[in-house]
């Protein structure tokens, strides 16, 4: 029942955009070993060390046993490396009376990051694609207020949207968590769909409006196939915010086994009586920051591709 | 244990229903490693001697990050079954909202009226002749902690008492060392305050102040020598930059520093060390001047469930939280004072033994969480912060702030 | 992929089979709107009114309509924490501003320059973001810290009397608080920037060259113009996390020395949830929405209301 020949007669065009948004551009002006290249690498390496000092605090003082610790030199290398706090902060700390570490709460965490991500995407993605090409009365006021919701502070909606969801019988449910990450994450990814799809020449818009296509059919063709880069940029954004979230996994979900693994975050490295245990804290902060770090390694290209276009010709 | 038994048949029978397995899901803030260590004792008892599971929802960061999501649960419909709150008047208005599981029954069954000491423990959680709350440990912040090391290298002995302190000061200062540790966080300010009022100024005065609100004690004589004592100790911590508490005891325990005053959780710190009381460390109740400990602690308060199946079980609960054995077992693990005197925790150190004894003879004060709501409590760290890190603010005006917040508390 | 495309079809060919009605036409983005409108509307709008209705009670540990009239407001107000707050914010977040916009684009600018190891640059400046606040301000009030972080450091080899204690002197602490949160935000600016200099036409350079336009004078006068979206994008993303500026101070200065690092956010979640005096965190943050929207709506209607879709 679908023709391939209406819509395909749009394709090329469409390649051709992809190519001219995201391809590697010409190259650029290439200095021969200089005094403004020395500068160049000299700066940037300073910023690095600025940028790489914390790193360097956390993973050395994760391996350092306690008692080196508490002689207090935060820079100074080992004398004793020791795994220890590594294996612990994953497998054997205590939130409570259960001594599992992190690992108790990574599937959980993994089961809400799936959905909200998802989501919050395709939801925004909408968003953005009909401000930037079906404008309609008042849709720049929602705009508006959208990016004004962006300034509340997350704890004053707390126990409205509490009461929200209450009635919405969604309380404590998984459900109602992901639709909480999709609306604190609309805003700012409306904003960057929005930019971007503005980028998307409106000849191309017209010829498919001319051909008959209608507003799901635009944003399926031609839309969403030219504008894979942005969505790593919204992926990028959203699963560093919802997998670093704490404070809606565990007001929004009523059942401590269904608990994000930032709840056992904060349990190991919030205790406020009680020893400290430093290393272990910084071994659990950096295996929790390991799946978005693991999602800038694998996007970086992409990420900075996708951005482009749309920021710029928006 | 058959005693035991016997009373949570009998506190089962009470509340009507025969006892069915119950996961109880309880929310507390205890995680570090001892904290975690005890509770475990709590979750041992309940699933070893009733049908009903513990299910553990334990969420760090004390009661500003717990307490929005307890209370988010509750106004959520779908409450815990326990939670830990300090003793006190946090809870207060979910009392009132009726949303709080009414313990008499249990207590009365149970004795708590003539078991729990200091009684004022039970008074904290009793709202019109009603108890809402089962008190499980004792906290005291009345302590200063000494470095018998600093000393030793300043070439002088250990005070006894505050002034004490004061006149080593000089000799600490030329060593190299701090006198007084005191951490950079409001509340560690706040409580040394707190401290000093009481030994200083006497429990007759600070009780005037915090429980009826005396204005003029506030702005008297007594406490103008508390806020001038106060101001000294500011000197006397100058040179030290740490926030944590536990970073302030580490110095002490290092002989970075002399002393600090802070709670008696600060002894885990010592014994993680490998220090011993007595011997590298000293401790002074009340410092050393009026011997006498506030009782503040933790207790647990349990949500009005719709099931009476749960409702049982919470009942039972709160008897086994209360129960000798559990008392002794939970203390021990979490290094504080038991909440009722007809236990003995065994062979304890120097610092607890002192402390037993101040409880024994009824040396206790209740605590500024019970008497004073946590929005003047909030006023009064801010003040007491502010005239900490601002040489330039006086006593005297910092009296004069004080007596403004104590006129305005309820 | 098949299947979207497929269901994309089906999608088309049941649009296309209708006529084309012009209210029909735009009724579909309405609809596809809806989850956007009734985020603005009903949690947004509801829940800004709900809180301003309870900044007139005296709501304390639970939400309740006990009127108070403009009592919280007065002792807002009143309160010397709450002014400092607002004169903390206003320092950190025109520095963090400014700062950000300029160390974003300058790195940006400076991997632009088809340098090697790009993407270890790029990686070394994005880490920060995926972090938790706790841990980055614990890490960065030890190396702060004047005895044992850097201060401690340059003293030791010899510098006796260098100073550098930001956490621990009321008159610089805001900018202590400003190294670490620089540290943890401009990396995602910076890739923002340079996404947004990838797609400025190769001719542009060109042409420039041949001019004998100076790079500086390139960047300056054409390119940066050139980029007024991406800096929209990102002064949006920077400033809401300035006014929601909370978890780096509690981790890292927990408000101190004394009051000397407080914030309004952090003034409504202490009042809300510490001091369980809801109503007057309630009226602290319908004073921060309020200065929001005095500031942002003049712009936001310019920005986005005023324009025409070219």
């Amino acid at each position: 029942m679908a023709d391939p020949g209406i819509l395909g007669s749009t394709l090329p065009a469409a390649d051709a955009v992809r190519e001219r948004l995201s391809g590697p551009h010409g190259p650029r002006p290439k200095r021969a070993l200089s005094g403004t290249n020395i500068m160049l690498y000299g700066t940037l390496l300073i910023v690095a060390m600025y940028y790489l000092l914390p790193l360097y605090v956390m993973l050395v003082t994760s391996v350092k046993g306690m008692p080196e610790i508490r002689l207090g030199n935060v820079f100074s290398p080992p004398m004793e490396i020791t795994f220890q706090p590594w294996v612990k902060a994953w497998a054997e700390a205590c939130t409570g009376i259960n001594c599992d570490g992190l690992s108790r709460g990574f599937w959980n965490s993994v089961r809400i990051l799936i959905p909200s991500v998802i989501l919050s995407i395709a939801i925004a993605s909408v968003n953005g694609y009909a401000l930037s090409m079906w404008k309609f009365r008042g849709s720049e006021l929602f705009f508006t207020i959208l990016i004004l919701g962006a300034f509340i502070p997350y704890q004053v909606m707390l126990y409205p949207i509490v009461i929200m969801l209450r009635e919405a019988g969604l309380y404590g449910s998984l459900t109602g968590l992901v639709l909480v990450h999709v609306v604190f994450g609309m805003p700012i990814n409306t904003l960057l769909f929005r930019n971007y799809f503005a980028a998307i020449p409106s000849e191309l818009f017209k010829a498919a409006r001319v051909d008959g296509a209608g507003f799901w059919g635009i944003y399926f063709r031609i839309v969403m196939p030219m504008s894979l880069p942005i969505f790593v940029v919204a992926l990028i954004i959203q699963v560093t915010g919802i997998w670093n979230d704490f404070l809606f996994g565990v007001t929004y979900i009523s059942s401590p086994e269904r608990y994000p693994m930032t709840v056992q975050l904060n349990n190991i490295v919030n205790s406020v009586q009680g020893v400290k245990e430093y290393n272990v804290n910084m071994a659990a902060t950096l295996l929790t920051g390991l799946v978005p770090l693991v999602i800038y390694f694998a996007s970086g290209r992409l990420f900075v591709r996708g951005i482009a276009a749309g920021a710029v010709k928006g | 244990m058959k005693v035991m038994g016997k009373l949570l048949a009998a506190t089962a029978m009470c509340s009507g229903t025969a006892a069915f397995a119950v996961d109880l899901e309880v929310s507390h803030w205890w995680t570090s490693g001892g904290e975690a260590a005890a509770v475990a004792k709590f979750a041992e008892a309940l699933n070893e001697r009733t049908e009903h599971n513990w299910v553990d929802g334990a969420i760090a960061g004390g009661g500003d990050t717990a307490r929005p999501i307890m209370v988010s649960r509750i106004i959520g419909g779908d409450p815990m079954h326990a939670f830990q709150f300090n003793h006190g008047r946090q809870a207060e208005e979910l009392i009132e909202a009726g949303l709080l599981l009414d313990l008499t029954d249990v207590a009365e069954a149970e004795g708590w009226f003539d078991i729990v000491n200091p009684p004022s423990l039970l008074e904290a959680c009793t709202v019109d002749g009603r108890v809402y709350c089962a008190p499980v440990n004792i906290h005291s912040w009345q302590w200063m902690w000494l470095s018998d090391d600093a000393f030793e290298q300043a070439g002088i002995e250990v005070p006894s008492d505050w002034d004490g302190l004061v006149a080593s000061a000089p000799a600490l200062r030329e060593a190299g060392i701090v006198p007084l540790a005191v951490g950079g966080q409001s509340w560690q300010q706040s409580g040394a305050f707190g401290v000093m009022a009481i030994a200083l100024a006497g429990e007759e005065a600070w009780l005037a102040i915090n429980r009826d609100k005396d204005v003029d004690v506030a702005g008297g004589e007594a406490y103008a020598r508390v806020f001038e004592a106060f101001g000294n100790a500011r000197d006397l911590a100058a040179g030290l930059n740490v926030s944590d508490w536990n970073q302030a005891t580490n110095a002490v325990i290092t002989g970075q520093a002399a002393a600090q005053i802070m709670g008696d959780w600060a002894q885990g710190e010592f014994a993680v060390a490998g220090q011993v009381a007595g011997e590298d460390y000293h401790c002074l109740p009340g410092l050393g001047v009026t011997g006498i400990l506030d009782t503040g602690g933790d207790a647990f308060y349990f949500p009005v469930q719709d099931d009476p199946e749960v409702e049982a079980a919470q009942k039972e609960l709160a008897a086994l939280l209360l129960s000798p054995e559990v008392q002794v077992s939970f203390n021990s693990a979490k290094g504080s004072l038991p909440i009722r005197g007809d236990v003995d925790l065994g062979t304890v150190n120097d610092c607890t033994q002192k402390g037993l004894e101040l409880l024994a003879a009824g040396q206790t004060l209740p605590s500024g969480n019970a008497l004073l709501t946590p929005d003047t409590n909030q006023q009064v760290n801010d003040l007491m912060t502010e005239f900490w890190s601002d040489p330039s603010m006086t006593a005297a005006e910092a009296q004069e702030r004080y007596v403004e917040i104590i006129a305005n508390a309820d | 992929m098949a299947l979207v495309q497929n269901g994309a079809r089906a999608e088309s060919a049941a649009t296309r089979a209708k006529p084309p009605i012009r209210l029909f036409r735009n009724l579909m983005p309405k609809i596809a709107s809806i989850p956007m409108i009734f985020t603005a509307l009903v949690v947004f709008v509801g829940g800004t009114i709900w809180t301003i209705v309870y900044s007139f009670t005296s709501s304390g540990l639970l939400p309740r309509l006990d009127w108070a009239g403009l009592q919280q407001y007065e002792r807002l107000w009143e309160t010397r924490r709450w002014i400092v707050s607002i004169q903390n914010l206003a320092i950190y977040g025109i520095c963090s501003l400014v700062l950000t916009l300029l160390l974003g684009f300058v790195l940006a600018a400076l991997l632009d320059r088809k340098i090697r190891f790009e993407d270890a640059f790029r990686t070394i400046f994005l880490y920060p973001f995926a972090l938790s606040f706790i841990v980055t301000g614990l890490i960065w009030q030890w190396i702060l810290n004047p005895e044992f972080g850097i201060q401690g450091i340059v003293r030791g080899l010899g510098w006796e009397s260098f100073n550098f204690d930001p956490l621990y002197n009321a008159d610089i602490v805001m900018y202590g608080l400003l190294i670490a949160g620089l540290w943890q935000g401009t990396g995602l600016i910076m890739c923002i920037m340079l996404a947004g200099l990838r797609g400025i036409d190769e001719d542009i350079w060109k042409a420039t060259r041949i001019d004998g336009i100076p790079t500086w004078k390139t960047y300056v006068f054409v390119i940066i113009p050139m980029m007024r979206p991406v800096f929209v994008t990102s002064v949006v993303l920077i400033a809401s996390g300035i006014v929601k500026l909370y978890d780096l101070v509690v981790a890292m200065t927990a408000g101190g020395p004394g009051i000397a690092s407080e914030v309004p956010a952090k003034y409504v979640m202490n009042n809300m949830f510490g001091g369980q005096n809801m109503g007057q965190g309630f009226a602290a943050s319908t004073m921060m929405l309020l200065s929001v929207v005095i500031i942002l709506v003049p712009w936001a209607y310019l920005e986005f209301g005023g324009r025409k879709r070219g």
